[in-house]
């Protein structure tokens, strides 16, 4: 067996905000505020994962990856600018990630180029067998280039602590639901009212049917990939800003709850994915809290279990008619 | 009509492989000149560190031979398969030291331990589409790797130091490095031998039927679900047993060695030696865990190139580099049927 | 001749859609009966049920007395009925014989440890497995390669495996859907006297096909179906007389290949 040479994987890296003191005075409100912020990180990674399934039915295990991806894209960004003063530190960090959006875009666009798209219509093991091919892949690469020690990020969003009804609400936090909540609106806008948009549901309901129509498939699911990604890489660099330090192996949990989060919500729908972010927050702040932080990941994956095995479609999928 | 007909009509072309080397892969004796060389590996190079690398390999074998009937035969993709091994080392290591036994003692403990395990995990999930059941294992995985990391019994992050060794008579030891490696050798190649002949029985027939068609395998009469179930125990069995000697040769388990990294190291070696065939995934298992040593220059590259590879394989040669062959003798007669057959792979 | 399959009252709706509405009829032994009507008339949902493929959402399917109704696929194919598929549903990357070794697999004969030892046992089983492949395939009238995967054979070849497969089942009731599609004319004039052997061998054989012709020279019975709904049943000629079948399949000439 090879030796064990990598450093550990983080058993969850948004674990920041339920660190308190003295669990007596923690508030309900509190552990709400916590459930919604790390919640909306969640949606806005689950989105790319419940698009690209929807679409092609395709489980992107590197999803995660395109995460860390975007959050080192930043990284590499910020340090190249060098020392940026505090105050246009929310400017610079909103330039970096319209980059970062972009070039993890490109990259998402381009692993469904080369490894997806030659195995459609191949079977689902090999599909997925791949998927954790392209995971590895960006996992080590970023590895090789960057070094796999963690990295503290050039800038780290400051701001004043608020106390509303008792919970303690930091100035970034606010900031960066805000963005999430601004990408996911224009997300939601984009597949509603733009062809595109009406393209890909068309796809995801008939991918055959919508190529007789006219529509060009392939550009679709790639533009599909591009925002997935983008939103993704988006969640990198405010993860990074937000929490100081990224490593390779980041965006490995994440991808596993925002899968969780997409399967919530009903896997394949955009507004589903957003609601499972939510609920899966919101049920890991709850968990925590009652049983401990250290079980705050097993907590999720048991709701993952328990919804794959109740109720598989999620709380806004619709059922699917049996199989033959 | 007559036997002659059909065995005329056997069309060459389509038939048996011909190449040199692929004869010599599929050539009945290969499992015994492996099992030589094996054997006989000690007297080419035997310093610890050699013994070390060699038994860490063979071990490696016995968990690849162990995911091949899940992947492989039965077609189910399991990502958290390293949480079996996890199952069988805690569990005999604690045992052995709460009781001062030897680790043999331990095998029942971990026989139940890990079906029990193989039957929560694969119970509620098999049912599911295949790609959730790979998500959901890969939440298994860690959720053991988790467990064993916060509760006091399994010693928490730094786990379980001075497990006792395998067995002791007298003055053999079982844990003389060269000894060990010779047990762990047989006892892999007992496993594999075992993995294989499942793979040709009535049992393994089914794993590929679920595996090529469920639906089709509904309407033979094969209860899929049962059968896939069997295949996650068997899977978790011969994990266990990885685990048993994992912490004989360490002895000590801790859940740093659990890491997904090692899950997805075990589904290479199955993926590119061939998925379905022994002698492929033993090869593959081989070559994983032996070129990084054999490379040490590269270190920093070879998880990257694991990847890569993973990629490439699937999408220009997803059989892998040593498939299945998927052949058989177009005709055979009772008196030919000798053990010697369908045996030894 | 009693009844082996009896299918009382049979529907089965997709949400608001009936594909099924009351579908009935029996089939005893030695009996070949056809099910035929325009397509989406229901044939194959009906078939799905029966073998428990899709949760009937009315009615009754017994077999010998047994009721089967909504249980799972592998348990009505242990209590007797055997199928094949309109789009054929073999094994690919295994060989001819595993493929018919499949229909084998309730024969049982060795578990897991005769298999890991290669007890006597085991390899008893294992060589009557391959002799009874060989026996249906040679009932079938399989001339060609047997120890290759089944992918690489021609589609004729397939239906034939695919129907040894079933009767490999040895099961009292055969489900044909559709077996002559796709086959040529000398191949289907093979599987006219195939259907016949099968038939003499005591099972009762229930098929769907378009062939009016071959439907017309085979079956004793005919169960006429269209839009779910049962519309006539009765022996070739009368089924033929019927102003009800004569309708249903009026203007559509060009679908009724003969």
């Amino acid at each position: 067996m090879p030796r064990r040479t990598s450093p550990k994987r983080p058993t969850a890296s948004v674990t920041a905000t339920v660190c308190f003191a003295d669990p007596k005075r923690i508030l309900m409100v509190q552990v709400i505020w916590d459930g919604l912020f790390v919640g909306s990180f969640y949606a806005l990674i689950a989105l790319g994962y419940s698009m690209v399934y929807g679409i092609i039915k395709l489980l992107n295990f590197a999803h995660g990856d395109i995460y860390m991806l975007g959050a080192f894209i930043g990284f590499a960004a910020l340090t190249s600018l060098g020392g940026i003063p505090a105050t246009l530190s929310i400017g610079a960090l909103l330039v970096v990630m319209l980059l970062s959006m972009v070039l993890t875009g490109g990259a998402g666009v381009l692993i469904e180029r080369f490894a997806y798209r030659p195995l459609r219509g191949a079977p689902r093991l090999a599909v997925l067998i791949t998927a954790v091919g392209v995971s590895f892949s960006l996992e080590y690469g970023i590895a090789a280039i960057a070094g796999p020690n963690p990295r503290a990020f050039p800038i780290r969003l400051e701001g004043n602590v608020f106390n509303i009804i008792g919970a303690r609400i930091s100035l970034p936090q606010i900031i960066l639901i805000l963005i999430a909540g601004v990408l996911m609106i224009l997300l939601n806008f984009y597949v509603q009212k733009t062809s595109t948009g009406r393209a890909m549901r068309s796809i995801s309901l008939d991918r055959n049917a919508s190529l007789l129509m006219g529509i060009n498939v392939n550009q679709v699911i790639s533009r599909t990939f591009f925002i997935g990604s983008a939103l993704a890489g988006a969640a990198g660099v405010m993860a990074g800003a937000y929490y100081g330090k990224i490593d390779f192996l980041m965006g490995f949990i994440i991808g596993l709850k925002a899968f969780t989060a997409a399967v919530i919500g009903g896997i394949g729908n955009i507004k589903g994915a957003m609601l499972g972010g939510l609920v899966l927050g919101f049920v890991e702040a709850f968990g925590s809290e009652w049983f401990g932080g250290q079980w705050r990941d097993v907590f999720a994956f048991a709701v993952l279990i328990l919804f794959l095995t109740l109720r598989p479609t999620g709380i806004l999928g619709e059922r699917v008619t049996e199989r033959v | 009509m007559t036997e002659n007909v059909d065995t005329t009509l056997a069309p060459k072309k389509v038939g048996a492989p011909q190449s040199f080397l692929s004869r010599v892969f599929e050539s009945r004796q290969l499992g015994w000149v492996a099992l030589g060389i094996a054997l006989l590996a000690p007297f080419v190079i035997a310093t610890p560190y050699a013994l070390n690398v060699m038994t860490t390999a063979a071990i490696f074998v016995l968990l690849a031979s162990g995911l091949n009937i899940v992947v492989g035969y039965c077609g189910l993709l399991d990502l958290g398969y390293i949480a079996f091994m996890a199952v069988g080392a805690y569990t005999s290591g604690i045992i052995a030291k709460a009781f001062e036994l030897p680790l043999v003692f331990t095998i029942p403990a971990v026989l139940v331990m890990t079906v029990l395990a193989g039957l929560i995990i694969g119970a509620p999930t098999l049912r599911l589409r295949s790609d959730y059941l790979a998500i959901v294992t890969l939440g298994f995985g860690e959720i053991t790797r988790i467990t064993a990391n916060n509760l006091t019994i399994t010693g928490g992050p730094s786990g379980i130091f001075g497990i006792p060794g395998l067995f002791e008579v007298g003055d053999f030891d079982s844990q003389e490095p060269a000894v060990f490696y010779y047990i762990t050798v047989l006892v892999v190649a007992a496993f594999v031998l075992a993995a294989a002949r499942l793979g040709k029985s009535r049992l393994g027939r089914a794993w590929r039927f679920v595996r090529e068609d469920e639906d089709a395998a509904e309407a033979m009469g094969i209860h899929t679900y049962k059968v896939k179930l069997l295949a996650y125990i068997f899977g978790a069995i011969w994990g266990g047993f990885g685990g048993i000697l994992f912490a004989a040769h360490l002895s000590a388990v801790s859940p740093q060695s659990f890491i997904f990294l090692q899950s997805a190291l075990v589904l290479m070696a199955v993926v590119l030696g061939g998925m379905g065939n022994m002698r492929g995934v033993v090869i593959g298992a081989l070559v994983i865990s032996l070129l990084p040593e054999l490379l040490r220059d590269l270190s920093d590259y070879r998880y990257l190139a694991f990847g890569l590879l993973l990629v490439v394989v699937m999408v220009f040669r997803p059989q892998g580099f040593w498939p299945a062959r998927g052949y058989e003798p177009e005709r055979r007669k009772m008196e030919k049927l000798d053990p010697a057959l369908k045996g030894a792979s | 001749m009693s009844a082996v399959l009896e299918v009382k009252d049979l529907q089965i709706a997709f949400g608001g859609v009936k594909a099924v509405d009351g579908l009935s009829f029996e089939a005893r032994e030695n009996e070949i009966i056809a099910v035929i009507g325009p397509n989406g008339a229901g044939k194959t949902s009906a078939f799905n049920c029966i073998t428990g493929f899709y949760k009937p959402t009315g009615g009754a399917i017994s077999l010998n007395g047994k009721d089967i109704t909504g249980k799972r696929p592998a348990d009505i194919a242990a209590a007797g009925i055997s199928r094949t598929f309109q789009n054929l549903r073999l094994f690919p990357d295994l060989t001819v014989l595993d493929n018919v070794r499949a229909g084998m697999h309730l024969y049982g004969g060795q578990n897991w440890a005769d298999a890991i030892f290669h007890t006597p046992r085991f390899k008893r089983s294992e060589a009557h497995y391959t002799d009874e492949a060989h026996r249906w395939l040679d009932f079938v009238g399989y001339t060609g390669p047997r120890g290759v995967p089944i992918r690489n054979l021609a589609y004729g070849q397939q239906k034939q495996v695919e129907i040894a497969r079933a009767l490999a089942r040895k099961s009292g009731v055969l489900l044909l859907d559709e077996p002559a599609a796709g086959l040529n004319y000398t191949e289907k004039q093979g599987l006219l006297s195939l259907c016949r052997r099968i038939r003499d061998l005591g099972t009762a054989i229930v098929l769907i096909e378009h062939d009016m012709g071959l439907v017309m020279e085979l079956s004793e019975r005919i169960v006429v179906m269209n839009f779910g709904h049962e519309i006539a049943e009765g022996t070739p000629a009368e089924v033929k007389a019927n102003p009800a079948v004569i309708e249903a399949y009026l203007g559509k000439d060009e679908e009724v290949e003969s």
